[in-house]
């Protein structure tokens, strides 16, 4: 085989779930030493294609070819040992374990820890992978714990390697060190396939790229010869108005957040620190930063779900610091959080029954402790014709419905309830776009009526779209507000990086 | 290959045949476990399910002997299905059965000889208290310190034995009673008694109170707040917390509700059926009661249904046990065998299972509970 | 009588064999735990290994097979739990309620024409020249196989936790079974194996308390002991030495209970009896109360269903 030619074929994948078909006849060059981007929206089926090459699904029907040998890996070991790797999202690291037992863990040939150990500091030093072994991994950050998966991942040598969606939990310092070295490994020969739906980072660094929809390669291109609108058309399939944001006088102060802060007793759980806030009526603050630096915690705190250890919350001049949950609610202050099914709402409950669960008091749902599941089921029947949520109706269990449907009612049971403080963390996380957008229009037609909304998301470009005035929460600290319009990508990246100057 | 996701939409005919295979399902492994034993396996089955209720030899007292066995496994049974579906898991209602009946019997017995009419509901009163008080120790130490209740509950079983050990051969011991260890005979004692209301049906106020229990912890489940809310933190704990549910107050409102049935079932058995506080009153009543609890799917309806069935299996096992010399402890196995049965097929009802004998098939995500 | 009457050495040696039971079922239960598997059969499992050993030593006079049989009829309930949970994914605290009722019941069937039989004897080993050595020598080296097994258990435990790769790949599945799912271990498996472990641990400790520590067969005999031993997991915060440590102390109260009971001191006999479980509940408050600390150390998967395939 040449230097140019591919290295692995995937010719005609199908695979079908009961419920949706994931793959439908995909086929797909990876060429040697190349960055090559698979691209589409969530649910296009690119975790499942990724999934069948790394041995972890089995496809129906389909061929895959590695260096034109048949390759039809048993299990991820069976991928490993026929080279090829994979650096997961999430879900492969173990927090009470220590750097040192995560790699291994990854590896399938038992080394003796000396030579392992001397191994790994090999290839930490030449990538610039820092890393310090006998930490616990549950005490470490985002960055961080990426760099155990590329480590582990390339002391198998690998030929392939497989990235997904490796930056969506990273900072912007994060993913420029992170694109350094996967520059450097191509160059030395490896094959990247690098799975993501952020276009920007794509047209960086891939030369490459294969766009996916509901399970079929719908195009193959030169991401940095085509436009971005271009290929996010292709990723969508449609075309929508984006979100009109129209100029509103910011009213009175209606929250105002003192030296909010929080203890964790998870010992992995983020402190919040001396937090400082005020939102007015009519007024949408962005709170950026990748998650897991806070944003649950403070959702939860201002909602009621957590009781802060220190500081205090003024609802229109009002000490709400005491209140609790039910009580905030009954003065107006809503909140969505970001997990959908299982805090947000039950996944075995229908939309009438799920409707309960914040709205019981505010909408009267209930007398004396009695449930009217009449009043439940209409308000249910309001939230989904208000937002188009696509359902079988108000009997339909939560966990039928897609994540962009789920959203929209979710966010729906709290717009319908007349807000005057709106609190919701990634609103339009794993949905769709156009489900996006209708949702992003819900959050600024709220505001236009006066309700003060904090906007908690990892995405900067929803915020930058939606919000008046910008805050970054890293570590548990926020930053000083600053207004949006006036801020510039490499400030945002700043304050995202490390927030208090 | 097992393929299995999780049911869009439940289906009420699972819900309601599932019981209904495993019950099929343990009859048949039960014939198998009684032909082991050299019994024949359809008389054995026939004698336990069917003669009790049907057959003019036995029926005449088997039927009476269904109902005073089914209500104090209903009633605790009712109690312990609201905490089992919030995840907390009173294991202990044997020993609360026990405090229930030894502060009704110190009232009645404290009271003896006066002949008053509050002397019974005081005494229903005191079941109930008793029951409360034993099921708040694991409650409190769950809120206080996140104890684990089911340890803890169980361990109060242990204890709660030894005090009626203790009772019974002293401080309630009959003093009319020769020096044998036991109470005086509470049945005996009118203004204390829990007699038959009709002649041979069974039926005493106890019974009376089981089937108003499922009345109203029906409707109390379905259209209650609270029992909304205790669906709720069994199936999602964060939602729940989010919707602002107090779960203390859930877990003290859980181990009260069901140590007060407890406690009630052991009144009610005391002064009916059992008469007298003495080392071997209780039978397990407690222990078997979580099988009645699951086996009616946590469902108060379900649980009516399911506490007649397991009295059937006692009584028919009697019947076994005198009929065919079965031993009392292969209807034990009987039981246990029914609980793991019907454990297994509650897969069958949320989850969508097919089988795929080919190769290439593997499950799509991985889903934890 | 008084105290001095109480031989000392004899009374730590006698510690020893009432805590052997407990210390291999909570040992078994131990492993099981560390790979996510909360198993609450152990109560059965333990009566139902007591019937088993009991039953073949009696039949075959041979108390080795006996130890042996206790050990594999652990390892079939253990084998019903590990079908009911892993494969058809039930609940495992109700399935683990259902074990212990059905090894309650099945062990009572097995038993009934073995009440009040007295089984072959098990001899002690004592170790040449250390048992010689005063006190020590009573105390540690004239035990049973049995004892010196289980305490080597410990040692094997502790080691396959901290040194073995196998252990750390039980401890990644009991972290979280969708990484180890993704690394491509097979999460079922592991905890198959487990459980089974745990089973005839479970069953060997109540073999022991049929064949040696009572020794005889009575319905019920293990009364409680297999809770205890799931208490004593959590009092040793999944560590086998303080796992060694908790099962010593606990079978010194059940001792010294029994001692107490026989010198006929003025102390109510029902308050003594129920000490052994008053002060499991006690141990577990106090654990419980300073749960941060814990955290760190329960299994994060424990007592979850995985349903990835």
């Amino acid at each position: 085989m040449s230097d140019k030619g591919t290295i692995l074929k995937i010719k005609d994948i199908s695979k079908e779930y009961p419920s949706v078909k994931a793959n439908d006849s995909v086929s797909l060059d990876l060429e040697y030493g190349k960055i090559q981007a698979l691209l589409g929206e969530n649910g296009a089926g690119k975790s499942t294609l990724v999934k069948i090459i790394y041995g972890l699904v089995k496809p129906d029907s389909g061929r895959m070819y590695l260096n034109d040998m048949e390759y039809r890996p048993k299990g991820p070991q069976d991928a490993r040992s026929k080279g090829v790797g994979m650096v997961f999202q999430h879900f492969s690291l173990f927090d009470a374990l220590s750097v040192f037992e995560n790699i291994v863990l990854g590896l399938d040939n038992i080394l003796e820890k000396k030579e392992l150990q001397k191994q790994i500091i090999d290839v930490s030093s030449e990538y610039g992978l820092s890393i310090s072994l006998d930490k616990i991994v549950g005490n470490l950050s985002a960055g961080e714990r990426q760099r155990i998966e590329i480590i582990r991942c390339l002391l198998l040598n690998p030929k392939i390697m497989i990235m997904d969606e490796p930056t969506s939990v990273l900072t912007p310092g994060e993913v420029s060190d992170l694109f350094l070295v996967l520059k450097k490994l191509s160059k030395s020969g490896m094959s990247i396939l690098y799975i993501s739906h952020k276009l920007e980072e794509i047209r960086t660094i891939c030369t490459k790229a294969t766009i996916m929809r509901r399970g079929r390669v719908v195009k193959n291109c030169d991401p940095q010869k085509i436009s971005a609108t271009k290929i996010a058309e292709e990723m969508v399939g449609t075309s929508f108005s984006s979100p009109k944001k129209s100029k509103i006088k910011k009213g009175k102060e209606c929250l105002q957040i003192n030296n909010l802060s929080f203890q964790p007793s998870d010992p992995f759980g983020i402190p919040i620190k001396n937090l400082n806030l005020k939102l007015h009526h009519g007024e949408i603050i962005g709170i950026g930063g990748v998650a897991g630096n806070g944003q649950e915690e403070f959702l939860s705190l201002l909602s009621g779900e957590l009781k802060p250890s220190n500081g205090s919350l003024f609802f229109n001049d009002e000490d709400i610091t005491k209140l609790n949950v039910v009580e905030r609610r009954n003065k107006g202050i809503l909140s969505a959080p970001e997990e959908r099914l299982g805090h947000a709402a039950v996944p075995a409950m229908s939309l009438t029954e799920n409707c309960l669960i914040t709205a019981e008091h505010r909408m009267k749902l209930s007398k004396r402790g009695l449930i009217d599941y009449t009043i439940s089921k209409n308000l249910s029947d309001r939230i989904i014709k208000k937002l188009d949520v696509r359902t079988g109706g108000s009997d339909a269990l939560a966990r039928s419905l897609s994540g962009g449907n789920l959203q929209k009612f979710v966010i729906g049971r709290e717009l319908i309830q007349n807000p005057k403080i709106f609190i919701v963390n990634q609103p339009t996380w794993g949905v769709d776009a156009a489900a996006a957008s209708s949702i992003r229009q819900q959050i600024l037609d709220l505001a236009k009526e006066g309700t003060g909304i904090i906007v908690i998301s990892q995405d900067l470009d929803e915020l930058l779209e939606i919000s008046d005035v910008f805050c970054a929460l890293v570590g548990g600290q926020l930053s000083s507000p600053e207004m949006t319009n006036e801020l510039n990508p490499s400030r945002l990246g700043m304050l995202i990086s490390n927030s208090i100057e | 290959m097992l393929k299995i996701e999780p049911r869009k939409n439940r289906s009420n005919f699972l819900e309601v045949s599932a019981p209904v295979i495993a019950v099929i399902l343990t009859m048949i492994f039960g014939g198998f476990l009684f032909l082991s034993m050299g019994k024949n396996p359809f008389e054995a089955i026939k004698l336990i399910f069917w003669d009790p209720i049907m057959s003019p030899t036995f029926s005449e007292y088997s039927r009476p002997q269904l109902v005073i066995k089914a209500a104090p496994l209903i009633l605790i049974a009712l109690g312990l299905s609201f905490g089992f579906r919030a995840n907390i898991w009173n294991i202990g209602a044997e020993g609360q059965y026990i405090m229930g009946a030894l502060f009704s019997g110190s009232i009645g017995l404290a009271l003896y000889p006066l002949d008053a009419w509050f002397i019974f509901p005081l005494m229903i009163l005191g079941g109930i208290i008793g029951g409360i008080f034993w099921a708040m120790i694991p409650a409190i130490l769950k809120i206080k310190f996140n104890t684990n209740e089911i340890l803890v509950s169980l361990m109060l079983v242990y204890v709660a034995e030894q005090i009626l050990a203790l009772a019974s051969i002293s401080f309630l011991r009959n003093p009319e009673g020769l020096g044998f260890p036991g109470s005086r005979d509470l049945s005996k004692y009118p203004s204390a008694s829990n007699p038959e209301l009709i002649a041979n049906s069974g039926i005493h106020v106890g019974v009376i109170c089981s089937f108003i229990a499922v009345v109203f912890l029906t409707y109390f489940l379905t259209y209650h707040r609270l029992g909304f809310q205790i669906k709720l933190i069994g199936q999602a704990p964060k939602a729940a917390k989010f919707s602002g549910v107090n779960v203390n107050y859930i877990v003290i409102f859980c181990l009260g509700l069901s140590g007060g049935l407890a406690g009630i079932a052991g009144m009610f058995e005391l002064t009916g059926p059992a008469g007298l506080i003495n080392i071997d009153f209780n039978v397990g009543y407690g222990f078997t009661a979580i099988i009645v609890a699951f086996l009616g799917r946590l469902h108060p309806i379900g649980i009516l249904f399911a506490g007649l069935l397991m009295s059937l299996t006692y009584v028919g096992g009697e019947l076994a046990q005198f009929m065919l010399s079965i031993p009392a402890a292969a209807i034990q196995v009987f039981q246990g065998m029914l609980l793991f049965f019907l454990l297994s097929t509650d897969l069958l009802v949320s989850y969508k299972i097919s089988f795929n004998l080919g190769i290439n098939n593997s499950n799509p995500k991985s889903k934890s509970e | 009588m008084d105290f001095s009457d109480i031989n000392f050495s004899l009374l730590i040696a006698s510690l020893i064999v009432a805590a052997t039971p407990i210390l291999l079922a909570a040992l078994g239960e131990l492993v099981a735990e560390k790979s996510g598997v909360l198993n609450l059969g152990v109560e059965g499992m333990m009566i139902f290994g007591a019937i088993s050993g009991f039953i073949i030593t009696i039949e075959t006079k041979n108390p080795w097979l006996g130890f042996l049989c206790s050990s594999i009829g652990g390892i079939l309930l253990a084998s019903i739990f590990a079908v009911v949970t892993q494969i058809f994914r039930a609940n495992q605290v109700a399935s683990g309620l259902a074990l212990t009722l059905f090894g309650l019941g099945f062990s009572a069937l097995l038993g009934q024409s073995y009440t009040g039989l007295k089984p072959v004897s098990f001899p002690d080993m004592h170790i040449p020249i250390l048992a010689d050595i005063p006190v020590i020598g009573i105390i540690l080296f004239q035990h049973d196989f049995i004892v010196y097994f289980s305490i080597f258990a410990v040692f094997l435990v502790y080691y396959l936790f901290r040194k073995s790769h196998f252990g750390l790949i039980i401890k990644a599945v009991g972290e979280n079974h969708d990484s180890a799912h993704a690394l491509g271990y097979n999460v079922i498996l592991i905890r198959f194996f487990t459980i089974l472990l745990g089973g005839a641990l479970a069953g060997l400790g109540g073999g022991y308390l049929s064949l040696v520590r009572v020794p005889q067969w009575t319905e019920g005999m293990t009364a409680g002991a297999g809770w205890i031993a799931l208490a004593l997991v959590v009092f040793a915060s999944w560590q086998p030495f303080r796992l060694l440590i908790g099962a010593y102390i606990f079978g010194g109260i059940t001792l010294l209970q029994l001692n107490l009971q026989a010198l006929g001191l003025e102390i109510n006999v029902a308050l003594l009896s129920m000490s052994p479980y008053l002060v499991t509940i006690g141990v577990l408050v106090f654990m419980s109360a300073r749960r941060n600390k814990n955290s760190l150390e329960a299994p994060k998967s424990l007592g979850k269903t995985f349903f990835g395939l």
